[in-house]
Order: C-alpha cells, then sequence, then structure tokens
C-alpha cells in the first residue's frame, strides 16, 4: 500500500490573486501530497466535480475578494448535498475573525489567513484528514 | 465496497474516481475489482499525447475532447505530471487548462502523479485506461510530462500516438534524438502562428522521409493553433484515418496485445518490488545487506544473487 494525501487547491469566483494559492500548493507538494491546482475563477460545481474525479481528501480555498461567507458556502452545501462527508475542506486568504467561527460551522474545518506558516497547513492536514 | 465494480461499470464518477485511487496505491481491493472489470474492456480508443514542455498538450486535449463531445462521445483523460523524487509530491496542474470540462458529465479527467515510473507515465496508468475504457468513454486521452527524449512509454498503452511540437525548438540535429521522435503516429506543429513553422514543417518531413519504418504510411504532420481552435478538426480526422489504417493493416490487434504485454509485466515489476522492498520478512535481509555493501564485506552482485536466490527457490 502507497496512500498519498491528495488536495484540490482552488480559487473559486471572480478573485485573480493566486500567489498564495500557488505558495500553499508547493509548500503541501513538498510535504509529499499530491495536489491538484485548478487555477482561478472556479464555480462551486467546478470545484465539486473536480474533488469527485480526483478523489482528493481535502480541499483547500483561497479568496481574497471579501466574497468567502458566500462562496466557501456554496462549496460546503454542494459537498454535503453530493454526499462528500469525507473530504476536509480549509480556507485561505483575507479573512476577518469575526468570520472564522461561522465558517467553522459551514464546515470549513480549518481558516489559515496572512501571515500562517506553511508547516502549520501541512500539520494541520495530516491530522485531520479523514482517511 | 465491494460492488465498486459493478457501479465503474455504471459509469459512477465517485466510484471511477475511488478505484482509481485504489489501483494508485496498489490496494488490495484494486486488485480484485480490475479482475471484475476486464471482461468489459477493450472498448475505448487511447489516444496518447506526447511533446515538450510547454507544446500546449493540455489546450490541444481540450479542443480535442470538445469536437469529441460535439460527436457524441464520451472522453476520459488522463493528465500525468512528475512526482518530486525527493518530497514524493506532485503539482498536477494540467486541469487549469481544461477547467470548462469539469461539469461535464460525459467528460472525466484524472490527474496522476508519475509516483517514481520513469518513462513519461504513472505506473497505475494501465489500470485507470482499463477502468475509464469500462466506465462507458469511447475515447481515452493519456497525456504524457512534459518530455525531453525519453519518455517514450506512451506508445505502448496508446492506440495512436501524438507527438506535439512547437516551431522554433532548434535546428534539424536536435529532432534526431533517439526515442521521441521514433514514436510518432501523427506530427502536430501547435501553436503554428509563430514564426518558424514552415521550417519545422519541412524539417520533420524531411525526417520522415530517410525513416524506414511502415512503408505502406506516412506519418502526417500537421499544424494547428489549438488556442483559436484551428487544425483541430483536421486532426481528429487523422486520428480516424491512423485507427482505420491500423484495423485494415491488422496491427490494432497487435498494438494492443503489446499494451497487455506492458500491463502485466509492470504489474509483476510492482509485486516484485513490493515484495522485496516492503514485506517486513525481506526488508531487514536488504537492509543488512546493505551495510554489507557499504563495508565491502559483500559485492553488489552477490547481494542480489542472495535476494533473488530466495524468492526463485
Amino acid at each position: 500500500m502507497n496512500e498519498k494525501i491528495r488536495v484540490l487547491v482552488a480559487k473559486p469566483g471572480l478573485d485573480g490573486h493566486d500567489r498564495g494559492a500557488k505558495i500553499v500548493a508547493r509548500a503541501l507538494r513538498d510535504a509529499g501530497m499530491e495536489v491538484v491546482y485548478t487555477g482561478l475563477h472556479q464555480t462551486a460545481d467546478m470545484i465539486v466535480e473536480t474533488a469527485i474525479q480526483e478523489d482528493v481528501n481535502v480541499i483547500g480555498l483561497s479568496l481574497l475578494s471579501g466574497a468567502h461567507m458566500t462562496l466557501f458556502k456554496d462549496v460546503t452545501s454542494l459537498l454535503k448535498k453530493k454526499g462528500l462527508n469525507d473530504v476536509l475542506v480549509i480556507g485561505g486568504g483575507i479573512i476577518p475573525d469575526e468570520d472564522v467561527s461561522n465558517l467553522k460551522k459551514a464546515g470549513v474545518s480549518g481558516v489559515f489567513g496572512p501571515g500562517t506558516h506553511c508547516d502549520d497547513i501541512v500539520k494541520f492536514i495530516r491530522k485531520n484528514v479523514k482517511k | 465496497m465491494n460492488d465498486i465494480a459493478a457501479k465503474v461499470l455504471e459509469g459512477d464518477p465517485r466510484s471511477i474516481a475511488r478505484l482509481i485511487t485504489h489501483a494508485e496505491n496498489t490496494s488490495p481491493l484494486a486488485a480484485s475489482q480490475m479482475k471484475k472489470i476486464h471482461p468489459y474492456t477493450g472498448k475505448a480508443y487511447v489516444i496518447g499525447i506526447t511533446g515538450v514542455m510547454g507544446s500546449g498538450k493540455s489546450t490541444l486535449i481540450y479542443e480535442m475532447t470538445k469536437e469529441y463531445r460535439r460527436q457524441g462521445l464520451k472522453v476520459g483523460i488522463i493528465a500525468i505530471d512528475p512526482t518530486s523524487p525527493f518530497s514524493g509530491g506532485a503539482l498536477l496542474g494540467d486541469r487549469i487548462r481544461m477547467t470548462e470540462l469539469a461539469t461535464d458529465n460525459g467528460v472525466f479527467i484524472r490527474s496522476m502523479g508519475t509516483r517514481g515510473m520513469l518513462g513519461g507515465l504513472a505506473s497505475a496508468v494501465y489500470d485507470v485506461v482499463e477502468i475509464l475504457d469500462a466506465s462507458g468513454k469511447d475515447i481515452v486521452l493519456v497525456e504524457t510530462v512534459g518530455v525531453g527524449q525519453a519518455e517514450v512509454d506512451v506508445i505502448k498503452i496508446a492506440d495512436t500516438t501524438l507527438v506535439v511540437l512547437v516551431p522554433g525548438l532548434g535546428d534539424s540535429i536536435q529532432t534526431i534524438k533517439a526515442g521521441i521522435m521514433e514514436i510518432a503516429d501523427i506530427y502536430v506543429v501547435n501553436k503554428a502562428d509563430r514564426s518558424g513553422v514552415e521550417q519545422a514543417v519541412a524539417e520533420l518531413e524531411s525526417l520522415i522521409d530517410i525513416a524506414c519504418n511502415d512503408k505502406d504510411r506516412k506519418t502526417p504532420v500537421l499544424t494547428t493553433i489549438a488556442k483559436q481552435k484551428k487544425g483541430i478538426l483536421e486532426l481528429v480526422k487523422e486520428i480516424e484515418n491512423h485507427k482505420n489504417y491500423l484495423k485494415k493493416t491488422n496491427r490494432f490487434q497487435a498494438k494492443r496485445r503489446k499494451r497487455y504485454e506492458a500491463e502485466l509485466v509492470e504489474i509483476i515489476r510492482k509485486r516484485l518490488m513490493n515484495f522485496i522492498f516492503d514485506e517486513s520478512t525481506f526488508k531487514g535481509k536488504v537492509e543488512s545487506l546493505i551495510d554489507q555493501i557499504s563495508k565491502k564485506e559483500v559485492d553488489p552482485y552477490s547481494a542480489a544473487d542472495e535476494i533473488l536466490g530466495k524468492i526463485l527457490k
């Protein structure tokens, strides 16, 4: 057996800033994970279908536009609707502290803002990934 | 869980995806399920797409897939990127050029890391072709890693192999490199809006003229501009021509037989390697032999004899 953690890194919505997402994608790769990167302007449908086809253990969403409350929740509710209960969802970007608990309630298990050390994301995934 | 093969045959995306993961992880479940689906395979036509990095393979696949969808065909795409030999991780970015296909339920895309395989493919790619085939895909497109000159394994799996080049790659000596220039069933010069396209086509055609294989068919050279959807229809037609040629000359079955040969070799290779290096009984022996080699107490050939002797006895 030769299991690898597979992660989808996606940028939902109309936000063209993908530097952070790319840095995280690279860090996860360097931690031995297989990272599927889909680029910008993803809809919730695209993200969830990609997660299904790629059979990922983790979805990492990145958003700097301020629309995270809507777009992150779109993804988590579609995941629930499709019965993908074993996928860990994490988020990053410009997320105000007061939104974090609401996002967690909506199924975004970890939220990582600016200044996060990449190692912390790796550790969080390793600890919380559902096998 | 044991119904996974049955659900793959129904075309259920989650089951397809899950079985692919099992195949990639060489789990025991994969073997049992692959046995069940094998009788239902062999219908899909497999097209390999290889070529240098940045030649536009993913964009070409995206446009070809849209054309096949217009014809009402179902398409599976296997996009392979390199796994880091140091971390074991991989960044799989081929979907960036294909985002619009994500929500088309007649298309299934899977990104794979090479996981230690050389030759431009991933070890489990044979399984993934069979899974997509069994799930009802008419066409399976296999995109190799961006190749240098030796990543030629794609011909073992593809019915038709496309080698994708771009204008301005260098002088003709560069294009006679062994391997990559010997595997094409069709050459595609993509990004044909760039300067130097006539020279690239002329060089390829003179190369083909001096090659001695397949006297009854001359390898065609096509030009495309994938980003502007130019030349795609012609390419799809040329693939159809090649398919007809293979069938007419009885080469099709021979190609398929080669694929099964490569698949069998790969399964045996994987199992043997797992047996020697992963099984707890052998691992210790291997480690101690490596120590002995380091101390010059034994030479590598004798050590190999000892390990193989234990297996073959």
